[in-house]
This record gives structure tokens, C-alpha cells and sequence, in this order.
């Protein structure tokens, strides 16, 4: 899933500290999931955001609004009818869901309440992990199923570099080497062997060095 | 090995003599001096001058301008090169750009994270990886070409270096990894400083066993120590490390003044018990910010005076 984390509220409170009409739109998906951008964390912010104007002595009218996605057409156009009475939405989807969002109202100011982070696994409640940067050529099958460009610092396909010590990274004593991962799985898979084989260098035009990505499918399309 | 390049290190490995090289490390500033006078405190007791590239991701003066100077001193300088700063544009150009001052000598890295140095908040490239870097290197030198498939007027000749750490983990594929770099292309290798001889011995054996020695010239690196405290931190705060205990209470246990001596002992018996051990083709003393130490290292390892080479 798509992980983000809260933005400080002291730079949301900055977007909007003059608007009189604010609406906080939170998402049902990704963001719901790593508890930064779903209906309870909208909750939370609006109620931070009123706490904040009335101490200021601001009469400021906050609504909430929970969509399904907001990346996707069909769900953002929920809001078509009431979307106009606000000065400013305060997106707490990630990057794709505040994008869509400031497309589809064009004339209304959208921010994001989020920061997006990565594309990454819940380990624990309250723990995040990155497990992919969406390179667009996926080496999984040849690397144990362990991922070195989302999980190597130096994103070095044939690694481990000279830094690893004890199963760590050079750059954190708490991150895990990932090429210590990917020889451990190698070995429990039988297949250490193939760790000699070497790894090509990489065709980066399908990753964000491309330009923008898109995925065509006339397949599936109506 | 055939001598592939014009260069004097590998004049010196075919003819069989144990090489030294050593490193300089180019200034925070744009003073040649500080290039020039690091150079001439060690021209004369090693082969080839290492220069490193923003070494522990702390910018300085680029390697390639070091080398130029160094190379206009009338002595032979290896381009060191990580793939963290550039993407493979820049690395064939500054390959190209190296070449057309004939500097024959290339040691292909991946650099320290950009987390270490002075400017932590920026972007690391990695569009290649060090072993990528070798297998570029090669094939302009060998076939004539970019990356890209175009044929390149006066290819560089340069004679191709990794780095190795036989102390990093996992141990079980240290080896494995050398006899990759190898199979990319490298020539010679220079290793991580050696206070642990006996792993770094152990890692030797398993390089002679797969006949690794003879594939490429191994350098063994060494840096003299200058304190007790550095001797700590190096064994403690350097990720891929490995200080024993021994050496580090050697150091300790000798008095705050003669400590620096006692580190050059242990540098000198370090070379002396490495000379003996197959596969080992040379030194690399990497005499951080002390160069002026490196003259009398080679000569009382009996490393001195260095091959006359044509």
C-alpha cells in the first residue's frame, strides 16, 4: 500500500489560517490503513483545526468528509455539489488522492495533511516498512524475493557493499542489510549459487528517471 | 596476466614485484598546493597515487583534478571513482576526460552513503553499481564503446581496480563477491584497511582455493594508527571495521606519546606478516592524513626503493 504520515499540524494550520470554510477530506484506502489519512484521523484533525481557530478567536466552519478512494473519478465526484462552499480542502489522501482532487476542482484550493512516504507493508501497528519504489522492471525473481533498490541505501544490485556489518546497514544499526536478506533467503531456498550470477545494469527508463509513467491497457478498457 | 595499459602499476604486478600504492585526498578548497605537497611527501616510496573521491561523502576538490596535478607532477595517479555523485553519462565522460590525460589507473567503487557527509539532505545516484562501473570501464577499454553501443575515438587504457572487503558481512560471501568482481573485469584489487590478520588470512585462503589470485592482483590495505582513540572509534563507529581486541589494547596499554609510534609498528609488522601469505601482489597504505609517515613505512618493510619501470 501507498504509506504517508501525518504532516505537522503547525503547516496545515499555515495553509489555511485565513479561510473561513474548510473542508477535511480523508480517504478510505491506503492512508486508512497506516491510521494517517482515514475518517478517524479527519476526526482528529478537524478537531485539532477548531480547537485552534477558536483559541484564536476565529469563527471558522470545519467539515468532514470520508471518500472511498480519491483516486478515482467515480468517488471524488461525491463531493461535486458541496465541494464549491469551501475556500480550501485539506486532502489527507496521499499525493495521488490531493493531485486528483486539485484537478477535478480546479478553481478550489486543495493541501495535502499528509506527507507520502513509499510504497511499503505493515509490520506492527504503528510500524511501516518500505518494500518497493515502483522501478517499473521488478528483480524480484532473481534476488530472493528481497527488493536492493527499495531496500539498500545504495540500491546495489550486486551487493552487499562494504558496509554491512552483523546483518545491518552502514547508514543505521537498526536497518536491516538487504543484501544480508536476500543471501540469507538465497541460502534457505538452496540456491546461494545463483548469488555469483551477475546482476545487468538496470534499464531505469522505467523508473521516475522515464518521466511520468503510465500504464496502458486497451485490454481492459471500454 | 598480459599487460594490457600503459599503466606503471601493472607494469609492476606482471613483473612480479610487490606494488605500493598510497592515497591522497584532495583538499576542502581549490588550493593545487594541497594536492602537490601531499604528493611529494610520498612520490618517491610508492608506484601509484590513489586520489579519492569525496571520501566519507564530504565534498572536496573533484578526484579528476587532483589527478591532473598530480599526473603534471610527472608521477602516476589512480582515479578513484564511486558511482554515488554521477549517473552513466557522467561516468563515461570523466572515464573520457581521465583518459585524455593519460591517466592509465581506475578504482571502481560504490562510496560511503551520502548519510556521512556534509551534505546528508541530497540525492545519491547509484545508476550503476560498483560492479557495473568495472564492467563499464572494460568495455570501453576493450571494445572501443559506449554503454550505448557508439564506438569511441581513442578509447581509455585503463588498467581496472575494485575494492574488497574480506571483514564486512556476510563473511560466507565475501569470496563470492570478489570472484564477481573479477568476472566483471577487475584487474587488481585494493582491500579494506587489515588489523584482523587472521580473518583477513582466512579470507585469502578461500581466494587461493577458487584460484582468485590468479585472476586478479590482490593490494592489501593497511593505515598505521595514530592513536588509541582512533584505534576505538575505528573498531566501534566504522561499519565494516574489524579492530581486535588486541590490537586496540596494544595501543591502549602503550603511553599517550608513543602511541603513534607503536600504530606504525603494528602497520610494519602488519606488511611484513602479509608478505608471506599467497596471493598477495602488494600495499595499499592509506595513511589518513599522514602522509608524511608513509616514506618510512615502505622503507622499514623493506619495501624500499621502489622497481625502476620504462
Amino acid at each position: 500500500m501507498i504509506v504517508a504520515d501525518k504532516k505537522p499540524v503547525e503547516e496545515i494550520i499555515e495553509f489555511v489560517k485565513d479561510d473561513k470554510k474548510i473542508l477535511i477530506l480523508g480517504c478510505n484506502e491506503c492512508v486508512t490503513v497506516c491510521e494517517a489519512g482515514g475518517k478517524k484521523e479527519v476526526g482528529v484533525l478537524a478537531s485539532t483545526l477548531r480547537m485552534y481557530f477558536l483559541n484564536q478567536g476565529k469563527d471558522v466552519k470545519i467539515d468532514e468528509i470520508t471518500l472511498e478512494r480519491q483516486c478515482d473519478h467515480e468517488y471524488l465526484e461525491e463531493i461535486r455539489d458541496v465541494a464549491d462552499e469551501y475556500d480550501a480542502i485539506v486532502s489527507i489522501a496521499c499525493g495521488v488522492g490531493v493531485q486528483f482532487m486539485a484537478e477535478k476542482y480546479h478553481s478550489i484550493p486543495v493541501y495535502p495533511g499528509v506527507n507520502t512516504c513509499f510504497l511499503g507493508a505493515t509490520e506492527k501497528r504503528g510500524l511501516w516498512t518500505e518494500r518497493c519504489q515502483a522501478c517499473g522492471n521488478c528483480l524480484l525473481a532473481i534476488t530472493g524475493g528481497i527488493c536492493p533498490v527499495s531496500r539498500c541505501a545504495k540500491r546495489i544490485l550486486n551487493g552487499p557493499c562494504g558496509g554491512s556489518s552483523k546483518g545491518k546497514c552502514e547508514i543505521d544499526s537498526n536497518l536491516d542489510c538487504a543484501w544480508q536478506l536476500i543471501v540469507d533467503r538465497l541460502k534457505a531456498l538452496d540456491r546461494l549459487d545463483d548469488y555469483e550470477k551477475i546482476c545487468p545494469i538496470k534499464d531505469w527508463s522505467t523508473d521516475r528517471a522515464g518521466g511520468p509513467r503510465k500504464v496502458v491497457r486497451e485490454d481492459v478498457q471500454i | 596476466m598480459s599487460v594490457k595499459t600503459p599503466s606503471k602499476l601493472e607494469k609492476i604486478l606482471s613483473e612480479g614485484h610487490l606494488a605500493v600504492t598510497s592515497e591522497v585526498g584532495p583538499p576542502r578548497g581549490s588550493d593545487p598546493e594541497a594536492v602537490i605537497e601531499k604528493a611529494n611527501l610520498i612520490k618517491d616510496h610508492v608506484d601509484v597515487i590513489n586520489v579519492t573521491d569525496n571520501q566519507t561523502s564530504v565534498t572536496r576538490m573533484s578526484s579528476l583534478a587532483a589527478c591532473i596535478h598530480i599526473k603534471q607532477m610527472g608521477l602516476e595517479p589512480m582515479l578513484q571513482m564511486v558511482t554515488r555523485d554521477r549517473n552513466r553519462i557522467a561516468i563515461q565522460s570523466e572515464i573520457l576526460g581521465a583518459a585524455s590525460f593519460d591517466i592509465f589507473n581506475l578504482l571502481c567503487l560504490s562510496g560511503d552513503h551520502q548519510s556521512f557527509g556534509d551534505n546528508p539532505k541530497g540525492q545519491n545516484v547509484h545508476d550503476l553499481d560498483s560492479m557495473q562501473l568495472v564492467q563499464t570501464v572494460r568495455l570501453m577499454r576493450d571494445e572501443g564503446k559506449f554503454l550505448g553501443g557508439a564506438d569511441i575515438k581513442r578509447p581509455p587504457k585503463m588498467f581496472v581496480g575494485a575494492a574488497a572487503n574480506p571483514f564486512a558481512d556476510p563473511f560466507e560471501i565475501r569470496v563470492p563477491r570478489l570472484a564477481k568482481k573479477i568476472a566483471c573485469g577487475a584487474e587488481y584489487i585494493q582491500t579494506q584497511c587489515i588489523y584482523n590478520l587472521d580473518k583477513f588470512e582466512e579470507w585469502m585462503r578461500r581466494v587461493v582455493d577458487r584460484g582468485l589470485h590468479e585472476k586478479a592482483y590482490i593490494l592489501a590495505g593497511v593505515t598505521p594508527l595514530k592513536s588509541a582513540g582512533m584505534a576505538k572509534f575505528m573498531k566501534n563507529r566504522v561499519p565494516g571495521m574489524d579492530v581486535p581486541d588486541e590490537v586496540v589494547k596494544r595501543m591502549a596499554d602503550t603511553p599517550k606519546e608513543k602511541q603513534p609510534e607503536e600504530g606504525i609498528n603494528i602497520c610494519i609488522e602488519t606488511i611484513e606478516r602479509l608478505k608471506s601469505v599467497e596471493g598477495v601482489k602488494g600495499f595499499h597504505i592509506m595513511a589518513i592524513e599522514w602522509e608524511e609517515k608513509v616514506p618510512g613505512i615502505v622503507e622499514r618493510a623493506g619495501l624500499y626503493p621502489r622497481p625502476k619501470i620504462d
